[in-house]
C-alpha cells in the first residue's frame, strides 16, 4: 500500500474529535473503580460496625487523607502519561511525599511509645486481613484503569503500569479503611503503605504487557 | 527534501483536523508522513533495514496517530506528541524484531522537521488483505465511507443502519485496521 492511499482513507469523511474525552475517561475510571472496590469490600468483610462512632473517626480521616493524596497525585500523573509527549517526571516526587510523611509519623509514634506496645501497634489485630484485602479490592480499579489507559496512548508503559497500580492500590485501601479495625500510625505506615507499594510494583511489572498498542 | 515545517503550522493543521477539516488534515498527514519517513529511515539505517520497512512504520505511526488523535491536548506543543508516538512505535518495532536498542542509539529528540518526500515506495502492507482481517460490518463501513467516499447519511441509507451506527462502525473499523496492521507487521518480520 502507498502511504498516499492511507492518507486518503484517513482524511475522507473525517469526523471531528473532542480532546476532553481522554481526561473524562480517566476520571470516570477512578470513580467507577473506586465504587467497584467499595462494592467488593461490602460483599466480603463489610463495614466496620462503629464506622460512624466518634472515637475512631480521626484515624479513618487520617487513612483517607494519606490515600486520597496518593490518588490525587496518581491521577495527575496518569492524565499526563496517557498523552504522548507529556512528561510528568516532576510529579513523581509528589507521590513520594505521602509515603514519607506516613512513614515518619509511624516511626515517631513508635519512638515515643513503650517498646512493649510496639507489637500491637505494628501488627494490630488484623494485619493479615489487610495484607490480603487491599490487593483484592485493588483488582477492579486496576482493570478499569488499564482499560481507560488502553483507550489513550501511553508511551511509557512501565511508569504507566506503576501509576495504575498505585492508584488502584490506594482505591483498594480506601475501601479497606471502611472495614479496618486497626487504628495506629505504625500500622497504617507499614500495611497500608506497604500494600499500596506492592500494588505499584505489580503494576510496573505487568503494565507493559497489558498496555501495549 | 529538507523543507522545514514549523510547529505552529503543523499545530494549526492538527487543530483544524480535530475540528473536522478534512483538507487541513490531509495536508497535515502529507507533511507528517514526509517527516516520519525521514525519521524512521534515519533510525533504520543502524539496523540495515530499508525504505519498505520505513514505509511500514510511517503507515503504522499515521494510523496510530489517527485512531488516538483525541489524546492530543490543544494547549500543548504538537511536535512532541508526534515524536513520542513515532519513537514509541519504533521501540515497539525493535522489540518485535528482537533487536536491542543497545545496537544503536535511539535519538531522544530527533532533529525535527526534516522531510523525505519519496512517497513512491510501497509498504509491505496490503490494504485489501488488512480489510479482510476485520469484522464484516466494520469492513463494509470503511469501504463505503472511507474508500468509496459516500457520506455517512448515504452509507446509512444503503445499509439500513442508523447514521450513528455507521459512525461507530467506521470508528471501530479503523481501530481494527490499526491492530491488523500491527499484527501483519509482526508477522512479516518474524
Amino acid at each position: 500500500m502507498k502511504t498516499e492511499q492511507l492518507i486518503e482513507l484517513l482524511s475522507t469523511n473525517l469526523e471531528p474529535v473532542r480532546s476532553e474525552r481522554t481526561g473524562r475517561a480517566l476520571a470516570w475510571a477512578i470513580i467507577s473503580g473506586g465504587a467497584g472496590a467499595f462494592g467488593v469490600m461490602l460483599l466480603t468483610v463489610r463495614l466496620r460496625p462503629n464506622v460512624d462512632g466518634a472515637p475512631d473517626i480521626g484515624f479513618l480521616v487520617l487513612k483517607l487523607l494519606f490515600l486520597l493524596s496518593l490518588i490525587g497525585s496518581g491521577a495527575a500523573l496518569l492524565s499526563r502519561l496517557i498523552r504522548p509527549g507529556q512528561d510528568g517526571r516532576r510529579l513523581f516526587a509528589l507521590v513520594l511525599l505521602p509515603f514519607l510523611a506516613i512513614g515518619l509519623a509511624g516511626v515517631v509514634r513508635l519512638a515515643i511509645a513503650r517498646p512493649a506496645a510496639w507489637g500491637s501497634m505494628i501488627l494490630g489485630t488484623q494485619w493479615a486481613t489487610c495484607l490480603f484485602c487491599i490487593p483484592l479490592f485493588a483488582v477492579v480499579p486496576f482493570a478499569v484503569l488499564i482499560g481507560a489507559l488502553r483507550k489513550g496512548a501511553p508511551t511509557n508503559l512501565r511508569s504507566s503500569g506503576a501509576v495504575v497500580g498505585l492508584v488502584a492500590g490506594s482505591l483498594g485501601a480506601v475501601a479497606y479503611a471502611f472495614y479496618c479495625p486497626d487504628d495506629s500510625l505504625p500500622f497504617i505506615a507499614l500495611w497500608y503503605g506497604g500494600m499500596v507499594a506492592l500494588c505499584t510494583l505489580v503494576g510496573a511489572i505487568i503494565g507493559p504487557r497489558l498496555l501495549r498498542w | 527534501m529538507s523543507v522545514r515545517s514549523s510547529e505552529l503550522e503543523l499545530q494549526a493543521l492538527m487543530v483544524a483536523g480535530l475540528d473536522g477539516d478534512a483538507n487541513a488534515y490531509r495536508a497535515l498527514l502529507v507533511k507528517l508522513s514526509a517527516q516520519l519517513r525521514a525519521y524512521f529511515k534515519g533510525q533504520l539505517v543502524h539496523f540495515n533495514r530499508g525504505p519498505v520497512e520505513a514505509e511500514d512504520l510511517v503507515q503504522e505511526a499515521l494510523m496510530a496517530m489517527h485512531t488516538r488523535r483525541h489524546t492530543y491536548d490543544r494547549a500543548q506543543l504538537f511536535t512532541p506528541w508526534v515524536y513520542a508516538i513515532a519513537r514509541y512505535k519504533f521501540l515497539d518495532y525493535l522489540r518485535r524484531t528482537k533487536r536491542s536498542t543497545k545496537d544503536a542509539p535511539i535519538e531522544d529528540l530527533p532533529e525535527m522537521g526534516i522531510e523525505d518526500d519519496s512517497a513512491h515506495v510501497e509498504s509491505a502492507l496490503d490494504l485489501e488483505k488488512l480489510l479482510g482481517l476485520i469484522p464484516l460490518k466494520a469492513r463494509q463501513a470503511i469501504q463505503s465511507v472511507k474508500l468509496d467516499g459516500l457520506s455517512v447519511a448515504e452509507a446509512a441509507a444503503q445499509t439500513g443502519m442508523s447514521e450513528s451506527a455507521v459512525k461507530v462502525s467506521v470508528h471501530r473499523g479503523l481501530k481494527f485496521l490499526a491492530s491488523a496492521m500491527h499484527k501483519e507487521m509482526t508477522h512479516h518480520e518474524n
